[in-house]
């Protein structure tokens, strides 16, 4: 599914890893919850930590923290790093 | 009268402005085409009277999720004069979108800067007059929670009310904005410092979310609360009915000793003893709301749904289900009446099918009165442990069930708010509201239930209460060639219609049945049923039909016929076929 030039996604990251977000792969549905959560494109993202036996990811993005399923997260296409 | 409407995004504290308006006088309504309770109240605003209603948490206006279209039909089916569009000024970077839609929507309104406080305390700082002359609405920068700034509300909101008569003024002064111009608007007025998050809550997650300990911790966290509601709640329960008790016997007979004999029966028995019940779930409700309040206030339910979900995505339900399952451990009727923190119907109405099968602490009497007439003292505490393996199996096969039909179609991205304070004045309101919520639906349904089963356990004139004469027993015979084959004998079955209306008045029950009390009651069952079909009996009082309450609470809650028709319908035939699976199975085998 995803082009393999850009494969770091919202839950390769490791705990503590900061992405600026590329693109939302997402249905229209989805993309408008990131969207309305601030998961934006251009803004940088980072992880906080992972819940155990697969669970969701807790993730902080601007003042906002927030936790997805990683399917949903898959869908969030990073390149490395903060952009500030 | 004039209306205005409330929009905010989740977690803005937008309730809890609502409340701080309009204090304890706020109602719950019904509206058309919509299949939750808005709350709504009357507010005086300058020498007007307005009507204020509370929209359900909104991420967008265009969008998908259940409450999103709630507020699009309210706002196109009813007649808005002013919206209050309430943000949270810590996030006002990201929550902007929301204004731009509202503001296409051409009515007038007031934007709401809410938890001033917090956007202090991370240092971000708001120029609100900038911002008001950018945008060309009031801007009100307050804290709903502490009251800070709440008095501006008055005058903006009158000079809106205002000018929305003529309101194409105000219109074309804020609809131009587009996405970028309101981007535009935002930064030059708010400064947001580039490492802006809360140090005490990533100190506190750090501890809360541990890999190791967050588990162990919310577990412990939970069983803190049930025995909070639980253990304080019973002598609560019983001082109530000590009263109502000594009401009755003090006042009531006495007062009603003229009266023919079933006109007596119908109001004492049947009426008063209906008012009972909604009374006795009172306290439980109030101290469940106060004890929700304090872990959803704080923050730390979506940590919950954080922690659990690993586990619970499998059963097609998420960490909120969970804690509210494991509520209903105690009682089913407040769990039912928490689920409302679920916003997804699908999610919601699945964990409102599952909870009714948690054993509650009424089932637990029943169970208690048979393992103690027909177990050893040695195997009790292990029947007692495997009707709660059952209990937890009858959850999950339902949820497995039922979660393609009931799906949850919301995507699982949550905010985790910050860990906040609760006030009291907050808490003490949600425990309030919560109560009259369930007095004001269940009343009438649960009176009703009571008189009903009371006619059909005294009925026709002459027969003796819950005797096999009655209806109730005419119905056991009935039903003996559906029962029998679980052990089940009509006398018991008239004890299964009691525990319609409630699992505590069946011990009760037996003894109007069998004519006998206390220790010669629990003799006489010893002798006229074996073990095997005791256990085929508390079976089947575990899994069908709680009680009256939780059914008059899923009529009132879930507001869908074939869901409620499911809810008494699914249960009843799942009993019916654990205990046929059982009793055949024990007979043929134990003999």
């Amino acid at each position: 599914m995803t082009p393999v030039t850009s494969a770091l996604t919202l839950n390769r990251l490791d705990p503590g890893e900061y992405g600026t977000i590329l693109a939302l792969d997402a249905s229209e549905e989805l993309y408008q919850r990131l969207v309305a959560l601030g998961l934006r494109i251009g803004k940088g993202v980072r992880l906080l930590r992972r819940a155990r036996f697969g669970g969701p990811l807790h993730v902080r993005v601007g003042t906002t923290e927030l936790m997805l399923r990683r399917r949903e997260a898959h869908c969030i296409r990073l390149s490395n790093g903060n952009p500030d | 009268m004039k209306r205005i409407a409330m929009v905010g995004m989740p977690n803005t504290g937008k309730s809890t402005l609502f409340n701080r308006l309009t204090g304890a006088h706020a109602k719950v309504g019904n509206w058309p085409g919509l299949t939750v309770d808005l709350l709504s109240a009357k507010l005086l605003i300058g020498d007007q009277m307005v009507h204020l209603v509370d929209l359900p948490g909104i991420y967008d206006l265009n969008g998908y999720s259940e409450d999103e279209k709630i507020v699009t039909t309210f706002l196109a089916q009813n007649q808005v004069d002013l919206v209050l569009v309430v943000l949270n000024a810590s996030q006002i970077d990201r929550q902007m979108v929301l204004l731009g839609q509202v503001m296409r929507l051409g009515l007038p309104l007031v934007l709401v800067l809410n938890m001033v406080d917090e956007a202090a305390a991370l240092g971000i700082t708001v120029d609100a007059e900038r911002l008001a002359a950018k945008l060309g609405i009031a801007v009100c920068m307050l804290s709903a929670k502490y009251g800070q700034g709440v008095e501006q509300l008055q005058p903006a909101m009158r000079s809106a009310l205002r000018e929305s008569v003529n309101a194409s003024a105000a219109k074309s002064a804020s609809a131009k904005l587009d996405e970028h111009e309101l981007e535009a608007a935002v930064k030059s007025s708010v400064f947001v410092p580039a490492q802006a998050s809360h140090a005490l809550t990533e100190k506190i997650d750090r501890i809360l979310l541990d890999p190791w300990l967050g588990l162990p911790i919310f577990f412990g966290v939970m069983f803190l609360l049930f025995e909070l509601v639980f253990i304080l709640g019973k002598p609560i329960q019983d001082a109530m009915a000590w009263v109502f008790a000594a009401i009755r016997s003090g006042a009531l007979e006495p007062a009603l000793s003229g009266l023919p004999l079933f006109l007596r029966g119908l109001l004492l028995d049947g009426v008063y003893n209906g008012l009972s019940t909604v009374a006795s779930f009172v306290p439980i409700i109030v101290l469940f709301f106060l004890c929700m309040g304090l872990v959803e206030d704080a923050g730390y339910l979506s940590r919950a749904a954080f922690l659990m979900d690993a586990l619970m995505a499998r059963f097609g339900l998420d960490g909120r289900s969970f804690v509210m399952v494991l509520m209903g451990f105690g009682c089913n009727v407040p769990a039912l009446m928490g689920t409302r923190v679920i916003r997804s119907r699908g999610l919601r109405l699945l964990t409102m099918l599952v909870i009714p099968l948690s054993l509650c602490s009424a089932r637990m009497q029943v169970f208690v009165f048979f393992i103690a007439a027909l177990f050893s003292a040695k195997a009790a505490p292990l029947v007692l442990f495997s009707l709660y393996v059952v209990s937890i199996l009858s959850a999950m096969i339902t949820s497995l069930l039922f979660k393609r039909r009931y799906v949850n179609n919301d995507p699982f991205v949550l905010e985790m708010p910050p860990y906040r304070f609760p006030t009291l004045r907050q808490i003490v309101l949600r425990g309030w509201q919560e109560v009259r919520h369930f007095t004001h639906r269940a009343t009438r349904f649960i009176v009703l239930g009571v008189v009903l089963v009371w006619l059909l356990t005294n009925f026709p004139l002459g027969a003796a209460s819950g005797g096999a004469d009655t209806w109730a027993g005419q119905i056991g015979k009935l039903l003996n060639p559906v029962l029998s084959p679980l052990g089940i004998d009509p006398r018991l079955t008239i004890a299964l219609i009691f525990g319609f209306v409630a699992k505590e008045i069946v011990i009760g029950s037996l003894a109007v049945i069998y004519g006998q009390e206390g220790a010669a009651l629990t003799h006489t069952i010893a002798h006229q049923i074996d073990w095997i079909q005791a256990y085929s009996f508390m079976l089947f009082t575990l899994i069908y039909t709680p009680c009256l309450s939780t059914i008059a609470t899923i009529v009132s809650e879930g507001k869908s016929r074939s869901f409620s028709a499911l809810a008494i319908a699914w249960p009843l035939g799942l009993a019916w076929l654990v205990s046929f699976a059982f009793y055949q199975a024990a007979r043929h085998f134990a003999g």
